[in-house]
């Protein structure tokens, strides 16, 4: 009689531990409340606002992405994103070597730009061997050569009450049925004046390839990938990121990603 | 050697009493962490979906090998598509469940089913708004834990293994293999090691393997992608610690059930848990 007792509890047991693990399927009952119009994504976005100001907090304005031997760079740098743009304007530049590529710099400055490859190359070099980590989640070393961004800004004077620096990309993305839109970002201005932020034209001591973002890409090596946008078209300096796509600040911004990404 | 005498005369001596057994904080942290790690692990699952292998090292390698786990969907040789599963050089199929998953008439190609991420669609975005949200909560349970134990002795009284808990180890075990277990007032032996361990080691490594990912954290914390060897290294443990959790819930889950689902439940909520005490026994009801 009792051996049935203890067979019954414990299928009951067995029962109860299968039924209380139940909750763990079905979880598009929560895609709802997740879609981006949401208020519990929205509420539940306003953490990488936290995440945001405590590691401004932390990070300090000039602490450097750490950077790696060149024995350390065993592979090519991986492309992401687009590889090979096909708008016309970047093409006809492309057939031409970069040869009549010129960066435009504006916006809030004193004294807008417009420089050629050689000249950006005869200003302040800077070399430095860095993780490249991607939102989905791989890493990859390489060297960057580049101008440091805040070279260029010193250049062209920027007003203090720039706030954002824009890059403007000649990449046009493709969104499916919603069309398409061209690739940009922006940063604040201590990510755009760190001394590890420039402007590539080199990557492991070649020129710059296509796939990698030709002729002119930035890094900013204390966030993720998608925030150094390639095939820079021009840069413009803002008080305020709303004139600029959906005011998010960036393609993959409108798409919903952060636009703080040093997580 | 007890008779089954005196073992009848024990049962009449036993009697029930409640006792208060779990503090405020205990029941509120437990709690933050059961919907917290609930919601970790299906967004940490989406997020993995968007790149499915695992490495060795600060970097991912694509011309050379240092991956120990890969997840992915395979042409197979009748044309079909296969879940692929590479486990330190190992291929299992693992077509249905991984790689490839979803009915036959709408077969989904990514590492985790959708049944198991959050969102149940492909959204690295929101699955990252979500584990980032949880990540916080999780984090300030943690710190909120970790301070009141200090202060309230939680962690000196309770958690802590002594030497005799540690000496009455295979005595415990082999009690729980009976599916037997002593309701007392203080966790037994197993339960403090288990709770240590999952308190003490597997969850601050679960949180510092995850600020190793961050590379704003790596700026302010060069030291962090050394401890762990490497961020790639950090996200393949932030990844087997969480399997270990998952196990420690299974676990959990089912010695809840196995010991009383009842009492623990009420023990859990409200705090007051029934207790088998010796007639005449000491202690106070509280």
């Amino acid at each position: 009689m009792s051996r049935i007792i203890i067979n019954r509890r414990r299928l009951l047991t067995v029962a109860g531990v299968a039924a209380s693990t139940l909750p763990l399927v079905g979880c598009d009952a929560l895609d709802e409340m997740l879609s981006s119009e949401a208020t519990a994504r929205g509420l539940m976005a306003k953490a990488n606002s936290l995440t945001y100001r405590v590691q401004r907090f932390l990070i300090g304005a000039d602490s450097l992405a750490k950077e790696y031997s060149a024995s350390e760079i065993r592979q090519g740098q991986r492309p992401n994103g687009s590889t090979d743009p096909t708008d016309a304007t970047y093409i006809a530049l492309r057939d031409g070597a970069f040869a009549g590529y010129r960066l435009s710099v504006g916006g809030l400055v004193d004294r807008p730009l417009s420089l050629s490859l050689d000249e950006l190359r005869n200003m302040p070099s800077r070399t430095q061997v860095t993780r490249h980590d991607c939102v989905e989640g791989w890493s990859c070393i390489a060297k960057w050569t580049g101008v440091p961004l805040a070279a260029v800004l010193d250049e062209a004077r920027a007003k203090p009450e720039a706030r954002y620096v824009v890059f403007r990309c000649f990449d046009t993305m493709d969104l499916g049925l919603s069309g398409e839109v061209a690739y940009y970002e922006s940063i604040d201005m201590l990510d755009a004046r760190h001394p590890q932020t420039i402007l590539a034209y080199g990557l492991n001591g070649e020129p710059l390839p296509i796939a990698n973002g030709a002729p002119l890409r930035v890094r900013i090596e204390r966030q993720l990938g998608y925030k150094m946008a390639k095939y820079i078209r021009s840069i413009e300096l803002a008080s305020d990121l709303a004139p600029y796509g959906q005011g998010k600040g960036g393609f993959w911004e409108d798409l919903g990603y952060d636009w703080y990404a040093g997580i | 050697m007890a008779t089954a005498i005196d073992k009848q005369k024990h049962d009449i001596n036993l009697q029930r009493t409640t006792i208060r057994r779990h503090g405020l904080m205990t029941r509120i942290t437990h709690w933050t962490w059961a919907v917290a790690l609930f919601f970790l692990l299906l967004s940490g699952l989406q997020i993995f979906n968007a790149h499915p292998s695992l490495y060795i090292g600060e970097q991912s390698g694509f011309a050379f090998d240092n991956s120990v786990l890969s997840i992915r969907a395979v042409r197979g040789a009748d044309g079909n598509a296969e879940g692929l599963t590479t486990l330190l050089g190992r291929p299992i199929d693992t077509t249905g469940l991984l790689g490839v998953s979803g009915p036959e008439d709408g077969r989904t190609y990514q590492a985790f089913p959708a049944w198991l991420t959050v969102p149940s669609y492909h959204d690295l975005a929101t699955g990252r708004i979500v584990h980032f949200f949880f990540a916080w909560l999780f984090a300030a349970a943690f710190a909120s834990w970790f301070v009141a134990s200090l202060i309230n002795g939680h962690l000196r009284c309770d958690i802590l293994p002594t030497f005799s808990d540690i000496r009455g180890l295979p005595g415990s075990f082999v009690e729980h293999l009976r599916f037997r277990f002593h309701h007392g007032r203080s966790y037994n032996g197993l339960q403090k090691i288990s709770y240590a361990i999952v308190l003490l080691v597997l969850f601050p490594l679960m949180i510092l393997t995850g600020l190793t990912m961050s590379p704003g954290m790596n700026a302010a914390v060069p030291l962090l992608t050394e401890i762990f060897g490497g961020r790639q290294t950090a996200r393949t443990i932030h990844f087997a610690v969480m399997l270990l959790l998952v196990g420690f819930f299974a676990i959990h889950i089912f010695m809840v059930f196995a010991a009383g689902p009842i009492n623990e439940m009420r023990s859990m909520v409200t705090g007051r848990y029934r207790i088998d005490r010796e007639a005449g026994e000491g202690g106070t009801e509280r």
